[in-house]
């Protein structure tokens, strides 16, 4: 046989001006499989919308009661969190600088404070698990990695899978709902906006949505007074049948992309296996053990700095005084130092380097350094006091003039 | 490496038998050559030291006792567990293999399956058998497959056995914290080494492809893994991001996955998915080239 001959070609090499036409029209075989799987991307998620689920009329009103008693004891599922607090991009830097201030020396990567900063830049999948109030999971899924929560009866335990670091620390006796200090899943979001809700609040029910495929009906939250602060709306997706919050997403009054957007993206009301909640710490890991409970309880807080919304109740600590009320409350804390952050250029490399990032202003209050987010604004003036709300700047130095 | 070494074997012409056995007979004719060539050897070798290395260098490191967490999560992935259990160190050296290595294995026998023939002049002789350009395409195709799990599983048997001898084994913890037998995580990495496996088919497919293009062996091979290289590096620019989920490698890690516990199937399905669709594209591209091409060679 000829060493040309193929089952299909008749002859490569007979100058036949057919055989050249057939020879390209090969060629729409893969062209044709590629925009097959064009078209399956682009299309099967707009045919998979089937659009927002019908569900009876419910009143705003009817819902939040509805999410106050939902009593969700057992869930697992999948969570993305994307927040954009629109910090300066600093890379490595800036988490270094966040978990610098978060942990106080003690260096393991397993410390829940160190890894939930990582949380207030950019987008993370979590996974959560809980079987009552004893039992909760939370993993922060990795590349290669994981970073796992389990709070099991009075153990709280940190694992890093990247490093093999272990964490470790004991509950409250009273069963201290060890969640509520690590917010991340949407119905945590959703109990801090909330708990803002009042007069100053219009509270809508805006249609319905399908999320995580289940049927969920649209709250959305939005300040009455906007002038004054960088809170835009807030928008709550709340299952129809258990009344959980499935998404939440928090827009600022300047637009664009949402500041923090949390929200199922698969979730299961089973109960999830016993041995989720396992954790003994693996052999030649190293295990970090915190005594101190409360401390280490509040030592979470700066890892989600977005979790108060109203700072009335998130910063309302010792030595803090609040102006204000509702959305447009500013909390004023003596940080003691004088001379706070030098607004002059000049003062030493830090000063300078943090000076840089924020805006010089000044008014009757003196001279000062504004420190921007795009939900959270800080003004430090020059005698050490701090402004800190989410409100705009504007707000922010009328305030700092009316407390001279 | 001289070519006489790629000339068919007498596997090879074992002609006039029935047809599908023919068939049969044709792809093992190509097992043996392409598993029979030093160079292939040669590559498995070079696979086979990764784990050896890796697990000898981190015995000497952790040998006096301590423990190696203080890398803070350096390294290649599960690198830190590897002292804990034996079974470790296949995760970390496929791992370790996965961005470079195996694939430039593939893209070395990927590429020379066509081109290579071509090259040799043997390609003419191969097409005189009644097989058919389509069907000696698709065993070329099917031994490249063969080799990427012989690849992977060299990687992970050396790994296994390495860190049997120098590790303890046992119970081992996954990365989300929870417990699994020995057997489980037996299982678990084999799982894992067949993922690896048809990770790699879509790049296969692609140097099959750049292989029926060429009639110059070593320029097929340059360029298929050039492209891999190119494909990683643009893997890595996040100005990038919207087009990175169409890379043939931007799901490769996802074998990691495996060791969660529950399993989060969804990069692993969207790696699946990814390849089948390289293999589809470029496997029928090399289809529409190789059946229409002028054999000169």
């Amino acid at each position: 046989m000829a060493p040309y001959e193929s089952d299909d070609t008749r002859s490569a090499a007979v100058d036949d001006p057919h055989s050249a036409r057939r020879k390209a029209a090969r060629y729409v075989v893969p062209v044709a499989v590629v925009g097959v799987a064009a078209a399956t991307i682009g299309l099967v998620p707009a045919l998979a919308d089937s659009g927002d689920p019908d569900l009876p009329k419910i009143t705003a009103q009817q819902l939040i009661e509805k999410i106050a008693k939902s009593d969700v004891q057992q869930l697992s599922g999948t969570a993305k969190i994307t927040t954009d607090l629109g910090l300066p991009n600093l890379g490595g830097l800036e988490s270094g600088l966040l978990s610098g201030a978060a942990k106080g020396g003690d260096g393991s990567s397993a410390d829940p404070s160190t890894k939930l900063t990582e949380l207030a830049a950019g987008t993370h999948t979590l996974r959560v698990a809980a079987d009552g109030p004893d039992r909760q999971k939370v993993s922060l899924i990795e590349s290669a990695a994981e970073y796992s929560l389990i709070h099991n009866g009075k153990d709280i335990w940190g694992y890093d899978s990247k490093s093999n670091e272990v964490y470790h620390s004991t509950a409250n006796q009273d069963g201290t709902k060890h969640r509520d200090e690590v917010p991340a899943t949407p119905k945590d979001f959703a109990d801090q906006a909330l708990k803002s809700v009042d007069d100053t609040t219009s509270v809508t029910v805006d249609g319905t949505a399908q999320v995580a495929g289940r049927d969920a009906y649209r709250l959305v939250i939005k300040p009455k007074h906007a002038s004054g602060t960088t809170v835009g709306v807030i928008s709550i997706a709340v299952d129809s049948k258990t009344g959980m919050p499935l998404k939440f997403t928090l827009t600022p009054a300047s637009g664009g992309a949402a500041v923090v957007d949390a929200g199922f993206t698969q979730v299961s009301f089973a109960k999830p296996a016993a041995s989720t909640f396992d954790f003994t710490p693996p052999k030649g890991a190293r295990v970090t053990e915190k005594k101190d409970t409360e401390a280490g309880a509040r030592s979470v807080r700066p890892g989600a700095p977005h979790q108060d919304l109203t700072p009335q109740k998130g910063l309302a600590k010792e030595g803090t005084k609040v102006l204000g009320k509702g959305w447009n409350s500013i909390a004023v804390l003596d940080s003691g130092a004088k001379g706070g952050i030098p607004s002059s250029s000049g003062k030493g490399d830090l000063g300078g380097f943090l000076g840089s990032l924020g805006d010089q202003v000044s008014g009757k209050f003196g001279k000062g350094t504004v420190f921007s987010t795009r939900l959270v604004n800080a003004l430090i003036t020059d005698d050490g006091k701090v402004y800190v709300g989410t409100v705009t700047k504007d707000a922010l130095v009328k305030a700092a003039n009316a407390g001279q | 490496m001289s070519r006489a070494e790629a000339a068919p074997g007498p596997a090879r012409v074992a002609a006039g038998s029935p047809k599908p056995l023919w068939t049969l007979g044709l792809l093992r004719g190509e097992l043996v050559t392409t598993f029979r060539r030093w160079r292939t050897l040669a590559l498995l070798g070079v696979l086979a030291a990764v784990p050896v290395l890796v697990g000898v260098a981190v015995r000497i490191e952790t040998g006096d006792g301590s423990s190696s967490a203080g890398g803070g999560g350096g390294g290649p992935a599960f690198i830190t567990q590897i002292t804990n259990n034996g079974l470790f160190l296949v995760f970390t050296a496929l791992a370790a293999t996965l961005p470079f290595f195996l694939p430039m294995a593939v893209g070395v026998v990927a590429g020379d399956a066509i081109a290579g023939e071509a090259n040799a002049g043997t390609l003419r002789y191969l097409l005189v058998a009644p097989a058919g350009r389509t069907r000696l395409l698709l065993t070329k195709y099917a031994t490249t497959m063969a080799f990427c799990l012989v690849a992977t599983l060299v990687v992970a048997v050396f790994a296994l056995a390495v860190g049997a001898l120098l590790f303890p084994l046992g119970d081992l913890t996954t990365i989300s914290g929870t417990r699994i037998s020995f057997a489980e995580g037996l299982g678990r990495a084999l799982l894992i080494a067949l993922v690896v496996a048809a990770s790699l088919i879509g790049l296969a497919a692609l140097g099959l492809f750049v292989s029926t293009l060429t009639n110059s062996g070593i320029a097929a091979m340059a360029t298929t893994v050039g492209l891999l290289i190119t494909v990683q590096i643009l893997d890595q620019i996040p100005q990038l991001h919207a087009i990175q989920p169409y890379l043939f490698s931007h799901y490769w890690m996802s074998f990691a996955d495996l060791m969660r516990e529950p399993v989060y199937w969804d990069d692993l399905v969207r790696n699946l998915e990814l390849q089948t669709l390289y293999a589809a594209v470029f496997g029928s591209a090399a289809w529409a080239r190789f059946t229409a091409k002028d054999i000169t060679a």
